[in-house]
């Protein structure tokens, strides 16, 4: 099956104001396929962001090559089809709403894109209700909570009926209960519309959930397995500065305890389920 | 608080002037905006009156509400209604005192002066009650589009304004952040003379600027993900169509026309 984001041997690096260079992508290479839901983690400076923007032609590859859908980003003619293809939320949920409604912001992106005006009322519909945000369609975007925010600049990506969503870091700047709704329309987007979900994070419990997790690091990629495979190795994690889930933790020291814990629990209920038998 | 201030002050009701066209407001408006300063006589101003008080009854806002809005500019009123009750030559005096006169001539165009702004205050006033910003963005934006042949750019600016609109409650609820932040390490930006209070205000509009500029910067980059690229193409979800009742609003404008015309020059 062919990839649906194809990354080779990317390379990127910024220059600061004293004219340095600094490597934020060092020879990335990934396969990602559709309907998978991706976490990347890493921490500040490892390289996840920018390797974001690459999936979304905000950045163009300074060596290697990107390629959506087989489309690659380094073309100037491409650079639309990709935007309408991979969608991007960002992190600060003040920062990405363009209107003074709550509806005309989710009706910006399928504007852009020229869509006659009947089709954009029912897309905006429908990606309000799939994010669950139909009762606030009127409303100015200050009244609503962080969570909510980020809500709606998800409906903004679904009304221009994307098959990946890349989500930088969304959660950072929410507090719990906005984090869990944030999730949970993830999930749902994931599982039940068939979406590609890569999503960046440096919360660990959000990575449990996913289908694969890619651990970045220095702009390399230093693991990429399923949850139960990278939290396997918590010393590795340890050594490149990352925490692990707190039930992961906690199998770790019961099993450096002399307990015998079998399979490797991610959340609550598998550690219940590990300890009492 | 700095988030109660409403811009534009918009007054959500369902009746017939805010379900007009925003582009017949902005026209009819500007046409009222003309007309008055082509009054002549008090009887003139009777049919801006009667037009101006149809305009009210059919909006349904409150008539206090409209009057409300002339508050900020009763000083100016005054002080016009003065300057051309002194300073205006000519025509028998009617009171003299010291070295000050006032003559018919005098009385006559300071009362005009001052009905001509109450009226133009108004009557604008009336157009931001009764139209959301964003339908007068959006009616701006269609009026102005025939000026593209000579490169002007009205959707650009259109879009400014948008942004400009969504962003205020943010920015006054982060310059209240900020200026908290800073009180309670000590900044006091009520007391002292101007120079102080101005002086005050540097550490608050510094961070107010980075954090602007900074905003810019990654709201520009989400609506470039978002395959934002100008005006060309671009559809709108909301499209303005012109109405009956749009007609029916022009014809009783261009009645009012006729009035005040009829009155000066025949």
């Amino acid at each position: 099956m062919e990839p649906i984001i194809r990354v080779r041997d990317l390379h990127y690096d910024y220059v600061n104001s004293e004219g340095e260079e600094t490597a934020a992508l060092d020879g990335v290479s990934i396969d990602i396929y559709k309907g998978e839901f991706v976490v990347i983690i890493g921490h500040n400076g490892s390289g996840k962001s920018t390797l974001a923007k690459h999936l979304n032609a905000l950045l163009k590859p300074k060596s290697g090559e990107v390629f959506i859908k087989g489309m690659d980003t380094r073309l100037d003619e491409n650079t639309w089809n990709i935007r309408q293809t991979a969608g991007m939320v960002f992190q600060n949920p003040d920062n990405q709403m363009v209107a003074t409604v709550v509806e005309e912001d989710v009706a910006f992106g399928p504007e852009n894109l020229g869509i006659p005006p009947a089709e954009i009322r029912s897309r905006v519909d429908e990606a309000l209700r799939s994010v669950n945000m139909t009762e606030f369609a009127k409303s100015a975007p200050h009244f609503l909570s962080g969570g909510q925010k980020q809500r709606v600049a998800i409906a903004g990506v679904i009304a221009m009926k994307p098959e990946i969503i890349i989500l930088d870091e969304p959660t950072a700047m929410l507090d719990p209960s906005g984090r869990r709704e944030v999730m949970e329309t993830i999930r749902h987007l994931n599982k039940d519309e068939g979406i590609t979900i890569v999503h960046i994070t440096h919360y660990m419990d959000e990575a449990v959930e996913a289908d694969r997790v890619v651990v970045m690091e220095k702009g390399r990629i230093a693991a990429d397995g399923t949850p139960r495979e990278i939290f396997s190795k918590v010393d590795t994690l340890r050594s490149i500065g990352l925490d692990v889930p707190q039930v992961v933790e906690l199998a770790h020291r019961l099993r450096e305890e002399g307990f015998d814990i079998k399979g490797e629990p991610l959340n609550i209920e598998e550690m219940v389920e590990a300890i009492c038998r | 608080m700095l988030k109660d201030i409403t811009l534009g002050q918009y007054y959500p009701k369902d009746s017939p002037i805010h379900r007009l066209d925003p582009r017949t407001k902005l026209v009819i408006t500007f046409m009222f905006i003309v007309i008055i300063f082509f009054v002549r006589y008090y009887t003139g101003y009777l049919y801006v009156l009667a037009f101006l008080a149809l305009a009210v009854a059919l909006s349904r806002i409150p008539v206090k509400y409209v009057l409300k809005g002339l508050k900020p500019l009763l000083f100016i009123i005054v002080l016009t209604f003065l300057i051309n009750l002194f300073f205006t030559g000519g025509g028998t005096v009617l009171v003299k005192w010291w070295r000050l006169e006032i003559t018919r001539e005098g009385l006559r165009q300071a009362i005009f002066m001052a009905l001509r702004l109450i009226f133009l205050v108004s009557g604008t006033s009336l157009l931001t009650l009764t139209t959301s910003p964003i339908a007068l963005t959006d009616g701006i934006e269609l009026l102005l589009k025939p000026l593209r042949v000579i490169r002007f750019p009205a959707h650009e600016l259109a879009m400014m304004m948008t942004i400009a609109l969504r962003f205020i409650p943010t920015l006054l609820e982060e310059t209240d952040k900020i200026m908290k932040a800073q009180t309670a390490r000590g900044a006091d930006f009520e007391s002292g003379n101007l120079v102080q209070r101005a002086k005050a205000l540097v550490p608050l509009l510094v961070p107010l600027f980075i954090s602007a500029f900074r905003r810019a910067d990654e709201l520009a980059m989400a609506m470039e993900a978002r395959c934002y690229r100008g005006g060309e193409n671009r559809t709108r979800m909301k499209v303005l169509k012109v109405e009956s009742r749009d007609y029916a609003a022009y014809g009783i404008a261009l009645l009012l026309v006729a009035a005040v015309l009829m009155n000066a020059y025949l």
